[in-house]
């Protein structure tokens, strides 16, 4: 964490010489419209994200060049990396991504890997929290877990052999107690679900269920994360995002962070990975970001070239591991 | 009567003039939106998202929700003017309002559909203003065996429609479920059918397979009927509105049931298309006169339009009280939503009672602002018919193909439309009905998804779909629905058997 803190500053620097020294020859802006791909619906996390970036960038006048979001959402967001992969050398394309970065090529055999792309910065991690409905009788992680040994329990979550399956599979793994994973469509529906009682847990991101935890309807056990979350803020009578425990502290031993990242095609020339890097920066420093963080309780760890590239080497890795592990590989070998 | 009161600073909100003045450009952008097919509505707020970021929230939502009613409005005019559908719930306006355009019956058309939608809305807009915390509890209660449960009767209503050979029938919505299979499979997260082919990994979308179906395969059998356009030319003017008023009001029992089936489907949500469906398939089931439908007849254009802008708007409820978009459209509002700071939710009604009231009064305005708009335009988008077919037909083609291209960006999809094209033109020619292979193409996937999400919470076990009374009473009428015409044609057989052997 202190590397990825110095690394931002660093970074902030930088981007703050890029401002003052404009006109410097060796620095590059886009000279047509950036394209930014998303790889998944409109509505959902990564789309939301992509268009409070690009809204940014046109309320501050971050580029002279406007920012375009492209849905393509088509194979679990296959469609989106194979067209960033067949960009070879386009400067003018950007492509925002979630955990199907991994999961998708793991699950389909989709020929792709995160490699056919060039890694621009890492926006944020998005947390994972247990949420349970409030009138349940479960009031912790171990509760849960030892009722979902004594009858199976069903967890719902958003797409099949996606983050969400990979924690539930997790769970599993690291306690005994199955259950019946049910896949819909997208976080807001999951959490819709759980409240109507249809499911008995979910794992959905802050974002997607905050609404229903400050009206009374649902109960967050714990999050997947190594230490609490870091916002303060009330946000019920007598809660928190810093109250939930993690997962750990009550025993289970699961943590799970996705990604937000932003990528560009292979084959572009480093002057314009730095635009886009320090776009990218004067971003994360605009209000409107930082009230986006704040709702969604982001973790804001931001990493860029090497050590972003370290990050997603070892992430590859895990979710290899994790998804071999559940049995969900398409080319098992 | 605290509603009250919190609508009048709604509209107070509302009728400031720099909102009236948004409501008026977003109406008209809305119609520009939906009369161009492919670019939805849900398309047309997307891009226009980040220009409201600038704007007060109020001013912002007002703006795009007017341009989701000018896209509502607008989904209906290529649907009776060219049988193209605009948008996926104006499938069923084609039916009846391209027949009436033939018959130079076109200013009644479209008059009959923009007043029915106008019903519609504003139905489901007195219901959101009364009664939404109730009805919010409602949609709750639909898991997923509910949810199949009302596909399943959605499907049920439809074959009652079936014209000539249910063999054929059948055959056509076969062909639209193995469609919608293509691609991804959200239950197992695996790719199906694909064959191993980039550009079929997205499946086969809707939107490409009616442009094609509807649009193409009319300019095809056109040409074959000597390059002359069937519609007649009538006298047109803006008199035609008032004539058609006159006749509107002695189908009022039909409004109502449509505007009530319409703000069920939005609220549970299964939306606007299976809504205009349902609609029309009771409409035709209820009318003394079933085989008019299809043939040009004011009910026909009445009952799915009303039904499908009674959903489009109750479709914002849930969006509103649980966070649950009821279409692709308010899923993009919902992501506006949260960019303005807004937590769309349960807390959304309590928290922010400026925005919530002054996005419903802007639904009053908005729908009375886009009937004005539209119904002024009446005349002139009959005059469209006037042109030469040469001419127009080369503009229909140009308009399609953009419309293919803007759904996902892909020129594939282009080709995939005139490959429909043809598929539609022969299905013409051999009598197959092309609408039963649309609805199964647009609510195919979301059916086994349920169906298969169910059996998952049930461990299989097939007894789920009756496991209470909701989606037990729901199936139990679609089944009645779906034994009806077998259970006639049973009887007329065996009459017909017992008179032949009689007369032998």
């Amino acid at each position: 964490m202190t590397l990825a803190i110095s690394r931002r500053s660093v970074l902030l620097g930088l981007a703050a010489a890029t401002i003052a020294g404009g006109a410097e020859a060796r620095s590059w802006e886009p000279n047509r419209p950036v394209q930014i791909v998303v790889p998944a619906g409109t509505g959902g996390g990564a789309d939301q994200m992509a268009r409070v970036i690009q809204g940014i960038v046109s309320k501050h006048s971050l580029m002279r060049q406007p920012m375009v979001v492209v849905n393509k959402a088509g194979g679990a967001g296959a469609e989106g990396f194979l067209e960033a992969k067949g960009a070879r050398g386009n400067p003018h394309m950007l492509i925002i991504t979630l955990s199907n970065l991994f999961t998708t090529p793991l699950a389909t055999g989709v020929p792709f890997n995160w490699k056919d792309l060039t890694p621009v910065t890492m926006m944020a991690l998005d947390e994972f929290v247990l949420w349970v409905k409030a009138d349940s009788p479960w009031k912790t992680a171990q509760d849960l877990i030892e009722a979902a040994k004594a009858q199976r329990l069903k967890i719902g979550g958003t797409g099949s052999k996606q983050e969400d399956q990979i924690i539930t599979a997790a769970i599993t793994r690291a306690t005994g107690a199955p259950f019946t994973y049910v896949p819909f469509r997208g976080g807001g529906e999951v959490a819709v679900q759980l409240v109507g009682g249809h499911i008995d847990a979910t794992v959905n991101n802050p974002i997607e269920a905050v609404t229903h935890w400050r009206s009374g309807a649902l109960r967050p056990l714990c999050v997947f994360d190594e230490k609490r979350l870091t916002a303060t803020e009330k946000m019920t009578e007598t809660q928190a995002w810093s109250d939930i425990p993690t997962c750990k502290e009550q025993g289970l031993d699961v943590d799970y962070l996705m990604l937000r990242g932003i990528f560009m095609p292979t084959g572009v020339k480093p002057e314009q990975v730095a635009f886009y890097e320090g776009l990218m920066a004067k971003v994360r420093e605009t209000p409107e970001w930082k009230e986006l963080m704040q709702q969604g309780a982001f973790n804001t760890t931001s990493l860029t070239g090497d050590a972003f590239r370290g990050w997603l080497t070892r992430e590859e890795e895990r979710h290899r591991t994790l998804m071999q592990e559940a049995g969900f590989l398409a080319n098992p070998s | 009567m605290e509603e009250i009161g919190l609508l009048m600073q709604g509209f107070a909100v509302a009728l400031q003039p720099e909102n009236m003045l948004l409501m008026l450009v977003g109406v008209v952008l809305g119609v520009l939106i939906g009369v161009l097919p492919g670019l939805g509505g849900a398309n047309g707020i997307a891009i226009l998202l980040p220009l409201t970021f600038a704007m007060p929230p109020v001013s912002a939502v007002i703006m795009l929700s007017c341009i989701y009613w000018g896209a509502l409005f607008g989904g209906a005019i290529t649907s009776i003017l060219f049988n193209i559908p605009g948008e996926p719930w104006s499938v069923a306006t084609t039916f009846d309002g391209y027949p009436m355009a033939q018959q130079g019956k076109a200013g009644e058309a479209l008059t009959a559909a923009f007043t029915a939608s106008f019903f519609g809305a504003f139905v489901a807009v007195v219901m959101i203003t009364f009664v939404a915390p109730i009805i919010a509890g409602f949609a709750l209660r639909f898991g997923p065996p509910e949810f199949f449960a009302v596909m399943f009767l959605s499907f049920a209503c439809f074959i009652g429609m079936a014209k000539g050979s249910p063999l054929k029938t059948l055959a056509a919505m076969m062909l639209g479920f193995l469609l919608a299979a293509v691609g991804m499979d959200t239950v197992t997260g695996q790719l199906r059918m694909t064959f191993g082919s980039e550009e079929m990994i997205r499946g086969f979308d809707f939107l490409v397979a009616v442009i094609g179906l509807f649009g193409i395969s009319e300019i095809l059998c056109s040409i074959e009927d000597g390059l002359r356009f069937k519609g007649q030319r009538a006298k047109i003017d803006l008199k035609v509105v008032l004539r058609t008023w006159a006749e509107l009001p002695k189908h009022w029992f039909l409004a109502i049931r449509s505007a009530v089936i319409g703000c069920w489907m939005g609220i549970t949500p299964a939306g606007a298309t299976p809504a205009s469906f349902m609609s029309y398939g009771v409409a035709r089931r209820m009318s003394k006169d079933p085989n008019g439908f299809g043939r040009g007849k004011v009910e026909g254009v009445v009952a799915p339009e009303t039904a499908a802008h009674a959903a489009g708007t109750s479709a914002l409820l849930p969006m509103l009280t649980l966070g649950v978009p009821g279409s692709p459209t308010a899923a993009v509002l919902l992501g506006g939503l949260i960019m303005w700071g807004l937590q769309p939710g349960p807390m959304l009604f309590v928290e922010q009672k400026e925005f919530v009231w002054g996005l419903i009064a802007s639904m009053y305005l908005g729908n009375v602002a886009g009937l004005l708009v539209v119904l002024v335009a009446v005349p002139w988008f009959a005059a469209i018919l006037r042109v030469p077919f040469p001419i127009i037909a080369a503009l229909i083609l140009t308009v399609c193909a953009i419309g293919a291209y803007t759904v996902s960006n892909a020129e594939f999809d282009i080709v995939l439309m005139l490959v429909f094209g043809v598929i539609g033109y022969v299905m013409k020619k051999l009598d197959y009905p092309l609408a039963p292979l649309v609805l199964a193409l647009v609510l195919g996937d979301r059916t086994e998804e349920a169906f298969r999400q169910s059996l998952l919470v049930s461990n299989g076990d097939i007894g789920i779909f009756f496991h209470n009374w909701l989606s037990g009473g729901i199936m139990a009428l679609g089944i009645a629905l779906l034994a009806w015409p077998v259970l006639t044609w049973a009887r007329g057989a065996l009459a017909g058997g017992f008179g032949r052997a009689r007369a032998a």
